[in-house]
Parts: structure tokens; C-alpha cells; sequence
């Protein structure tokens, strides 16, 4: 997919330049245990995309890989090449299971520039991709993949390789395609949780609300618990959150528009069940209850992978603004009669709290003052609690994630935080970009805050004090040093 | 039916005294709860019993006639007797005064003296058949003076000592009540009101008779009660027991009925502010509680037992030589006595005081919420509320958590209540009213009043260590607890969020630790951020947590810089401290330690300049003073980077 050329290139030929943001070339999977033996090699692809691409080409290409990786394993045995640079692409490699390897390959984005006879000119920009982000869309490629799927290793003991390659093949196909590599950025190395700030009294009623759903519907063994795409109570453990999260807010929620919001008249409004006591409905499960037919199949997700690995159906339910996740283990299974349950017991209930968060939402907000538009964007998050908060991405779609600033902002701060991984000490990175823009980049005590400060003329000491003001304003609660 | 079930009992020391007999008469004196033994007239002994006092008072006086009623006044100072229908005979009974007695006539002429009170130590009131008479009684000068009377047809009369007014029946039906309120030599009239007799047949003449009717104080409020029976014309189920409010100002006003769903005879009794009610018949008592919620029509709130009837507790009274015996039930008083008499061998009368027993209750009311709500009025409940709350969190007997937060929620409102009355008395004084205003009180606590560290103590710290407990369910009561406390804005104690802690810690539940945190459902404390900052090892975010809290808490700017110099971050804490300007008063020999403990040359030359600098701008010379005890450092930086490095005085 070719995005118009933004105009914000100098010189003469401008206007005759055309850019392709990078894209995805291929994408496999392979464990070199499996077809060890010369004229065997094909035995070691579980997954390759595209399909398309013939037998020889797709061994050739895993082979390569497997001889980098082993061939850089002799300088760092502990830490094997995490990516191969190229002049028109870029392989990232990630081990998440023993001997299960996944590669990703990205074409560097292009600009296509008219010679003054004019030929295309191609010139690939081998510089701007940053390994941090493309390495963190790989792992995540795998942490989704285990969230519906559980291991390779668990599909392998469950089936051998003819039902992990049937579970690859399903889950990727689709997946991949919701990859869209053109708009990774920062958010994707962080891959954090948006947090809905809350006040303790509201947080509590949830709490109280939680507590009485999973006792009286016993079977629940985690809820979760969402206000406006954004995290208010986890009962599963972080990481399994995470993902979970990056789910529910990428995935599901943006496919189920908000009937509420719906015209009178829309169809969407005349699915639902004719329930006019609460506004609760399924997002996964049975969407009319009424309907005896109804079925009440819910995704199957595996968390804690490490340890107890368990299974559970995945019950989203939402009224409103406030969704919840109900996880029941998985050898239960639900029936019409529990989601009829479920929908009276929680409906009802659901409803008004989700009126309650909003009504102390707005109050909250109007206490804090409506700030007119200020003068900077910043990001921030917290490595202990993955805790992200960003007014540079406007809003999170199926599609894409908008962002309000050049990217170019957004690859000095991917840059900035490359330096704060390279050392464990607190730091402080202040970077003069083009035009009037100022970037600074914070590290203090695992927390990271990057600011994009757009100041005519402004210096160095002047800059450091704007921080300091933001700080003091948006985070004094914690303790950040300065 | 098990001995456990009985939920009203007769007292441990009855007033005991010998059964009245054509020698021996026995009279009561309600308003002192004195019981009067009168033998031959009085010539060969009056006994008087109390149920408080055990020493009884004995005296002799003259045999000048039967005698018709006998009373002290409040403070046993004054006797008075009445012997016929129009006089009343007085004896002192203070030292130092003549105890010759003396005697008044009722004023009004050829009016029967019904009866007299007491309303004071020296104020007595007489109730003749044609109005009442409010007299002071002169002790020394063995006289009484006239203060009131008020003239109208009396039919009987009935006295309420706790509330010092009289009740007058009036008219042919003798329905319309006249209260007088006495007080400190005044008598005030009251508005009159009619009771409503129930329909009777045509034939007989409906009248209301004395024994209907008692008066009594209910949460404070004077009522009368009027039994009315069960008509059969009307089709109710049963006898109901109307309670009329009668205010200080203002008219009287019909309140709460109490169905009793039953018919026969019946006695009445308020204890501890419930309304008990005996039937005779079925040798069984029921109980009312008028601040429980009712039926409301409108006007009257109507009510139904509180639990089912039972019988009062036997109590077995030991005889020498003869085992034991039943006591059988003779005549029921208001206002929570009980006269028994014993039949047999030995014929004894008792006056008892009727007891509520709370534990049963526990187990026959089976609505949680209700019976909070019943056992928070009563005086006695402190032991009983905490039992409740254990069993509900017990395995055997596990209630739901809608049930645990309602219980929690009726427990923080009355704490609540509390808080407030004594943070306004608090104000109030701080405001200098105290001398000013005489209705200021400081608020009484009552049992009802169950803290924190009650539930804690009694509750909470026993819950949270049963092993069988699911520790869901633990939190989940634990969270309940304090959402219901924040509900009420009580301020959380540490040691509840401590207990979550623990708790928490105990599962491994990390994350749920860090949401509630971040959430600030547990509250910022010093205690609470030691606490985190001592789970480091076991969740390394917990050392952000404490920091974060240690911040937040505003006054603990020493701590952060010891956690800080703890992990070797001395240029943090430098600049930290240097941040909220206290970079003047810190030791430098601290920083230099900690700097010297990490081993990084560079940065004991950055925090040793930093000093030196300081020590110029502090006082002019970039030297350590000896007080500050910096010799080694001094003697380590010119080692390593030699005299020339150290800073020169600036000269001028």
C-alpha cells in the first residue's frame, strides 16, 4: 500500500517523489531440528508466508537464517543475532520456544525519486527503521499467538507437527495481515497498558462489583475490567494482561462499534436483544439471548504458560463504556442458561457503575480545569507496572495507529530510547530536531518519559525548565527525579 | 426447645420479700422500684426493698389505720402515707430533721385521694377523683405548700417517674387522657388527646380501663401504649398494641402499631427499649422493636414481632432442703419487672427485672440485616455484634458478600455517627461555646460503636489466618471493609491496609498488590512504605511503589534519601534533596560514605566538591569544619587526587 508523498521535502524534485512505507516480505517458522538431514530441510518450515513462494526459495531463505544465527552464536553464545541489515531489508529473528525460530523479513521503506531523464530512480532508506520496534512486532506475533493458541510445544505434545503447522497456518494467516508495519513506532517497544485514571471511591465499587460477580458465578476464575479501551482491574498476571490488553483494544473492541452510539434506525440496534433494563451485551458469545439457538462458543485463551497453563474461555461483556473479560476455565463449558445468567446478573449492574465512572469521570475532569492545548506531547511508561500514557497517538484503530506528529519525532525518540537501553543508570536526553522542535528524552528509575516541545527560539535552559513544569504538573504524584 | 433459645430471662438478684397475708401488706413503688413490706400497720416493722440497694431499710411507725399506698420520695428523704381517702401523712426521713409525722388534707372539697406521686426529692403531686394537687413539701417546718391544682373529673390515673408526667382519665368513657408534665415546681398541662376504643357490641358499655393502657420511654420518646383487644366485629387478626407519641410540645400523635396475632390477655414491658409483650395463655412473650423498619401507611407504621414468640427463661430458685422449684408468673409491671410468687411449702414473692438475652437472637434471625439493625439499639451489643460478624465470616456459616457489606455498612454508619457527633463537640470546644452553651455534651459512646481496631482485633486478624479460607474470599471481605469505610469517609487504618498486604504477599497476588497501590486504595503511610520497601526482594517494583508513596506523603524527605544512599544512588538523593531546597542542612559526611562505598572515584570527587562548595558558600571557606567529622574523606580525596585538587579559598 503506496501513501501519498507528503510534501514536506525541499529541492526540485519534490514534487516528483513518491514514498513506499516499509512492508511486510515474508514471514516464517521453522525449528532446524526437525528436518536435520540434507533433502529433509523441508521438515523444518511449520509456517511460511507467503505461501506462495516456491519449496527451494522458502529452504534457502530458512537456511540462511539458521547459518546467521549460528554463525553470530559463535561471538555471543548467550546472545545470537536479533536482526540481519540489508540494503533492501531487514530480517528480525526471534527464538520465543526452544529451537522454534521465527523470522520476520521487512523491505526498508522506499523513495521512489524522478532522474532528470525521467527513469524511476529507487532509492531504499536503510537507515530509518529502528530494530527495537520490529524486533517488539515479532515477539508480539508470538505472545498472540500463544494467548489463543497456547506453545508450540504444547500443540506439538497435543498433535505433533501436522497440528501446530494446522495451528500456525490459522492463526497467522489472519494475523498477519492486521500487521501494519508502516505504523509501528515506540508504543509497540513498550507495548504497555493504558490505565483509566480513577478515583478511590469509584475503584472500590468496582472492586466490590468484581468480587460478588465471581462469587456468585463461581465458575469465573479472572476478571478484567475496562473502562473506555483503557485498563481499570487485571485479575490475571501482567504479562497474560498485556496481551490480552493489546487484543482487546487492537482487535476486538474497534470491530464491535458501539450500538449506543448508533442511529435509532441502524441495524446494529435491531440485533440486539430487546433488553431495556441494562445495556449489557456479549462482545464475544451469544449475541441475542432470546434466540434459543443461540451459540455460546467463546475464544479459548492460555494464560501462564510458564507454570499452572491454563486454558479458559474468554467471555467479553459490555455495557457501555465499561467492559469486562470473565475467564472460566476451559473444561466448563458455558451454556445459555449461565450467559442468561451472567447477562442478569451482571447487566443490571454493569450498567449503572458504568454511569457511576462516568459521572466521576467528568467531575475529575472538570476539577482538573480543561487545559487548553498545550504546548508539548509526551509519552511515558513505566516498565513496573507497563503503565503508558501518550497525547502524541490520537486513537488506536483496527488499522492504524495515528499519530499527531512527523515521524521523524517519532524516530529520534525511538532513537532516544535505544540509548536508554544501552545503560541501566537514570539519564536525561535532550535532542534540538528540525524547525522549532526540542525532544527530550527522561529515564529515571524505570520509568520513561519522552517530551516533544515545540518553542520558537527556545534554549537549552529554557527547554529543561518546560520539563520541569510538566513534571511538577503531570506526575507529581510519583516520584520522578529531575 | 434448647435452653439456648430463650431470649428473655428474669435477673440474677430478685427483690425477695414474704407474700402478702391480712398481717403482712405488700406494696410497690414503681418510681423507686422499692418494694414495701408493711406488718400489723407498720407497728411491728416496715421493710423496704430496692433492687439496687441490698441493705434493706427498716423502720417502725405508729399503727394509725390500714394503709392504702406508702412511698419514699427520690433519695428515700421523705415518706409519705396514705391511710384514708383524704389525707396523706408525712415523716421526714433527713437527719438532723423531726421525724414527727405530719399531715395534709386534699384541697379540694369532697374529693377521694386517688393516689400521689413523687416527683422529685420534695415535690409530691395527689390525684383525687376531681383533678390533681402540686405540693412542696417543707420538710423543717413539717408543712406543705400548695404550688398548682387543676380541677377536673379523674377516673384513674396513671404516673411515668423516668419522664415526670401524670396521665388523667377522663370523660364517661373514660378514653380521653390528661397529661400534666412536672418539673422543678412547675406543672405544665399538656394537649389532651382521646384513644380510639375498638367497636364493641351494642350491648356492652365501651369504656377504657387502666389496665390497657402503660406509659412508658421508648429511644427516648414518652409513649403511651394502649392495648387494644381483639374485636370481633372488626375483622383484624388479633389484639394490637397502639403506641401513641407524646411529645414535650405539641399534641399527641398515634405512631406504630404492633400486631400481635393473637387474642387472650396480655402484659406489657419495655426493656432496653423493646416492647415485649406476654400472653398470658400461651405462657409466651414476643418482642417489638419500633426503629426496625415497618408497614407504613401513610400515619402509623405498623410492625410484627421481631422473632418468634417464646417463653422467658425458667429460672430455678434454690429451697433449703426441697431442691428446686418453678417460678410461676404472677403479675407483669412496666417498665421491665416481673412479680413471681412461689407456691409450696415456702410461699416467697420476687421482684425481678426482665432481661433481653442477645445471643439467641443471633440464630432466630436469620436476615443479617436486620438484625444488625436490631442489635445496634441495643445496650449490651458489643460482644454479640463482633460474634456475628466472625460466624458470618466462619466457613460453616459463610455469608455472601452482599450480606458481608451490608452488615459492614450498618456498623460504619453508627461509627460514622459517632465520629461526627464527637468531631463537632471537638469544634464546638475548640470555638469556646463550652461555658456558653449548656446543651453542649460531649457524645456518649455506646456499644454500638464498633471502631476499627474492634473489628480488627475481635474480627479480622483471627479471618485472615484460617488456612481454609479460599484467599479470594479474604481479599474480597478485606476490600468490603474498606470500600464501606471510604464510603462513610472514615480515614483507613494502617493496619488494615497491612492486613491486605499480608495478605496479598502471603498468595504471591504481586500484581494485585501493585494495582490496589496504584489505585491508592491502600493509603499513603510511612508504616505502609517501610512495609513495600521491605517486599523488594521478593517484587522488585515494590522499591518504585514505596518510593512513589514516600513522595506523595510530602513529610518523609529523610527516608527518601536513605533509600536512595541504600542503593548507591548518591547523586540522586543529591539532587533530590537539592530539588526541594535541603541541601543546606544534609550531613555531608553521609553522602561522602555512601559515595565512597561505591567505588566510583569520579563520583566522591563530584559529591566532595559539591561540598567544598557548599562549605565556601556557607560559610567562606570550602574547608570541613571538625564538627562534621570529614577527616577520612578529606584524607581519601588528597590521596587519590592529590592537596593540589582540593578547592582553594576564594580570596577577595
Amino acid at each position: 500500500m503506496a501513501v501519498a508523498a507528503a510534501g514536506a521535502g525541499s529541492g526540485p524534485w519534490a514534487t516528483q517523489e513518491k514514498q513506499f512505507p516499509p512492508a511486510l516480505l515474508s514471514f516464517f517458522i521453522y525449528n532446524p531440528r526437525f528436518g536435520p538431514r540434507e533433502g529433509e530441510e523441508e521438515n523444518k518450515i511449520l509456517f511460511y508466508h507467503p505461501n506462495e513462494v516456491e519449496k527451494n526459495e522458502k529452504i534457502r531463505n530458512v537456511g540462511l537464517c539458521e547459518a546467521i544465527v549460528q554463525f553470530t552464536r559463535t561471538f555471543s553464545p548467550s546472545k545470537p543475532a536479533k536482526s540481519l541489515h540489508t540494503q533492501k531489508n531487514r530480517q528480525f529473528f526471534n527464538e520465543p520456544e526452544e529451537h522454534f525460530w521465527m523470522v520476520m523479513v521487512v523491505r526498508n521503506p522506499i523513495i521512489e525519486k524522478q532522474s532528470k531523464d525521467g527513469k524511476p530512480v529507487i532509492e531504499y532508506q536503510e537507515e530509518e527503521l529502528l530494530d527495537k520496534v520490529y524486533s517488539s512486532v515479532l515477539q508480539q506475533c508470538y505472545s498472540m499467538y500463544k494467548l489463543f493458541n497456547g506453545t508450540f510445544l504444547k500443540a506439538m505434545e497435543d498433535g505433533g507437527i501436522e497440528l501446530l503447522k494446522e495451528r500456525l497456518e490459522k492463526f497467522f494467516h489472519r494475523y498477519l495481515q492486521t500487521l501494519h508495519l508502516q505504523s509501528c513506532d515506540l508504543l509497540d517497544i513498550f507495548g504497555g497498558i493504558s490505565f483509566f485514571p480513577l478515583d478511590k471511591m469509584t475503584y472500590l465499587k468496582i472492586q466490590s462489583f468484581i468480587n460478588r460477580v465471581e462469587e456468585s458465578l463461581n465458575i469465573v476464575k479472572y476478571t478484567a475490567f475496562l473502562y473506555n479501551d483503557q485498563l481499570i482491574w487485571s485479575g490475571l498476571e501482567q504479562d497474560d494482561m498485556r496481551i490480552l490488553y493489546k487484543y482487546l483494544t487492537t482487535s476486538l473492541f474497534p470491530r464491535h462499534m458501539e450500538p449506543e452510539l448508533a442511529g435509532r434506525d441502524s441495524p446494529i440496534r435491531a440485533e440486539m436483544p430487546g433488553n431495556l433494563q441494562h445495556y449489557g451485551r456479549f462482545l464475544t458469545g451469544p449475541l441475542n439471548l432470546n434466540d434459543p439457538d443461540a451459540k455460546c462458543r467463546f475464544p479459548k485463551i492460555f494464560v501462564n504458560t510458564d507454570d499452572a497453563y491454563e486454558e479458559l474461555h474468554l467471555i467479553v461483556y459490555k455495557a457501555m463504556s465499561a467492559a469486562v473479560c470473565f475467564m472460566i476455565d476451559a473444561s466448563i463449558q458455558p451454556t445459555l442458561d449461565f450467559c442468561r445468567r451472567l447477562d442478569s446478573v451482571v447487566g443490571p449492574q454493569l450498567t449503572v457503575l458504568a454511569s457511576d465512572i462516568c459521572e466521576q469521570f467528568n467531575i475529575n475532569k472538570r476539577m482538573s480545569g480543561s487545559e487548553k492545548e498545550p504546548q508539548f506531547k509526551f509519552i511515558y511508561f513505566n516498565h513496573m507496572n507497563l503503565a503508558e500514557k501518550s497525547t502524541v497517538h490520537m486513537r488506536k484503530t483496527p488499522s492504524v495507529s495515528l499519530t499527531s506528529v512527523h515521524p521523524d519525532l517519532m524516530k529520534i525518540l525511538g532513537d532516544i530510547n535505544s540509548d536508554f537501553t544501552r545503560v541501566d543508570e537514570d539519564e536525561e536526553i535532550i535532542v534540538k530536531a528540525m524547525s522549532d522542535y526540542w525532544v527530550v528524552g527522561k529515564k529515571s528509575d524505570r520509568r520513561e518519559l519522552y517530551v516533544i516541545l515545540n518553542q520558537k527560539n527556545a534554549n537549552l535552559i529554557e527547554v529543561n525548565e518546560e520539563v520541569k513544569k510538566l513534571c511538577a504538573t503531570q506526575f507529581n504524584n510519583i516520584f520522578f527525579l529531575d | 426447645m434448647g435452653e439456648e433459645d430463650y431470649y428473655l430471662e428474669l435477673c440474677e438478684r430478685p427483690v425477695q420479700f414474704e407474700k402478702a397475708n391480712p398481717v403482712n401488706c405488700v406494696f410497690f413503688d414503681e418510681a423507686n422500684k422499692q418494694v414495701f413490706a408493711v406488718r400489723s400497720g407498720g407497728a411491728t416493722g416496715v421493710v423496704v426493698k430496692g433492687p439496687d440497694d441490698r441493705n434493706p431499710i427498716s423502720f417502725r411507725m405508729d399503727d394509725k389505720g390500714e394503709v392504702k399506698c406508702i412511698k419514699f420520695s427520690l433519695e428515700n428523704k421523705i415518706l409519705a402515707v396514705q391511710r384514708t381517702s383524704k389525707t396523706v401523712d408525712f415523716c421526714n426521713f433527713i437527719p438532723d430533721n423531726s421525724q414527727l409525722e405530719y399531715t395534709q388534707e386534699c384541697k379540694t372539697k369532697n374529693a377521694n385521694i386517688l393516689g400521689f406521686c413523687w416527683t422529685s426529692s420534695t415535690e409530691i403531686v395527689f390525684i383525687t377523683d376531681q383533678g390533681i394537687e402540686f405540693y412542696q413539701v417543707l420538710p423543717e417546718k413539717r408543712s406543705l405548700k400548695l404550688l398548682k391544682s387543676h380541677n377536673l373529673n379523674v377516673n384513674w390515673y396513671m404516673y411515668c417517674p423516668e419522664s415526670a408526667v401524670i396521665l388523667l382519665s377522663t370523660t364517661v368513657l373514660e378514653n380521653v387522657l390528661q397529661p400534666f408534665h412536672f418539673r422543678a415546681g412547675t406543672m405544665s398541662k399538656l394537649p389532651k388527646f382521646e384513644i380510639e376504643l375498638p367497636a364493641a357490641p351494642k350491648s356492652t358499655k365501651p369504656s377504657l380501663s387502666e389496665r390497657d393502657i402503660a406509659m412508658a420511654t421508648v429511644y427516648g420518646q414518652l409513649y403511651v401504649l394502649f392495648l387494644r383487644h381483639h374485636s370481633r366485629t372488626s375483622n383484624s387478626t388479633g389484639a394490637e398494641v397502639v403506641l401513641y407519641h407524646l411529645p414535650r410540645e405539641g399534641a399527641c400523635k398515634k405512631m406504630h402499631i404492633l400486631k400481635l396475632n393473637r387474642t387472650g390477655k396480655f402484659a406489657l414491658n419495655v426493656v432496653d427499649n423493646l416492647v415485649v409483650v406476654h400472653h398470658q395463655d400461651t405462657e409466651t412473650s414476643v418482642i417489638f422493636d419500633i426503629k426496625l423498619r415497618g408497614e407504613f401507611d401513610g400515619s402509623v407504621t405498623f410492625h410484627h414481632p421481631v422473632l418468634p414468640a417464646r417463653s422467658i427463661q425458667p429460672y430455678q430458685i434454690p429451697i433449703a432442703g426441697n431442691g428446686f422449684c418453678r417460678g410461676v408468673s404472677a403479675a407483669v409491671l412496666p417498665r421491665g419487672c416481673v412479680l413471681t410468687m412461689i407456691f409450696g411449702s415456702h410461699i416467697k414473692s420476687y421482684l425481678w427485672n426482665l432481661q433481653v438475652k442477645l445471643e439467641p437472637i443471633v440464630n432466630l434471625l436469620p436476615d443479617k440485616g436486620r438484625l444488625m439493625d436490631f442489635l445496634l439499639q441495643r445496650k449490651e451489643c458489643k460482644m454479640v455484634i463482633l460474634s456475628v460478624c466472625s460466624q458470618m465470616l466462619s466457613e460453616s456459616d459463610r455469608a455472601s458478600l452482599p450480606v458481608i457489606a451490608t452488615v459492614f455498612d450498618k456498623l460504619n454508619h453508627e461509627y460514622k455517627k459517632y465520629l461526627d457527633a464527637e468531631q463537632s463537640y471537638a469544634m464546638a470546644v475548640e470555638a469556646g461555646q463550652s461555658r456558653s452553651s449548656p446543651l453542649l455534651k460531649r457524645p456518649v459512646r455506646t456499644q454500638a460503636v464498633l471502631d476499627q481496631s474492634d473489628v480488627y482485633t475481635h474480627v479480622l486478624s483471627a479471618f485472615v489466618e484460617k488456612k481454609e479460607m479460599p484467599h479470594k474470599f479474604v481479599i474480597a471481605v478485606l476490600m468490603e471493609y474498606i470500600r464501606s469505610l471510604n464510603q462513610f469517609q472514615i480515614a483507613v487504618q494502617h493496619y488494615l491496609h497491612e492486613l491486605v498486604i499480608k495478605t496479598l504477599v502471603q498468595h504471591n497476588l504481586f500484581y494485585m498488590l501493585h494495582q490496589f497501590l496504584q489505585y491508592h486504595v491502600l493509603s499513603d503511610s510511612k508504616p505502609l512504605a517501610c512495609l513495600l520497601l521491605s517486599l523488594e526482594s521478593f517484587y522488585p517494583p515494590a522499591h518504585q511503589l514505596s518510593l512513589d508513596m514516600l513522595k506523595r506523603l510530602s513529610t518523609a524527605n529523610d527516608e527518601i534519601v536513605e533509600v536512595l544512599l541504600s542503593k548507591h544512588q548518591v547523586l540522586a538523593a543529591l539532587r533530590f534533596i537539592r530539588g526541594i531546597g535541603g541541601h543546606d542542612n544534609i550531613s555531608a559526611r553521609k553522602f561522602l560514605d555512601a559515595a565512597k562505598q561505591t567505588e566510583d572515584n569520579m563520583l566522591f570527587y563530584t559529591i566532595f566538591r559539591f561540598f567544598e562548595q557548599r562549605n565556601q558558600r556557607l560559610r567562606g571557606s570550602p574547608n570541613f569544619t571538625p564538627g562534621e567529622h570529614c577527616e577520612e574523606h578529606v584524607a581519601f580525596f588528597k590521596q587519590i587526587f592529590g592537596d593540589q585538587a582540593l578547592m582553594r579559598p576564594t580570596t577577595f
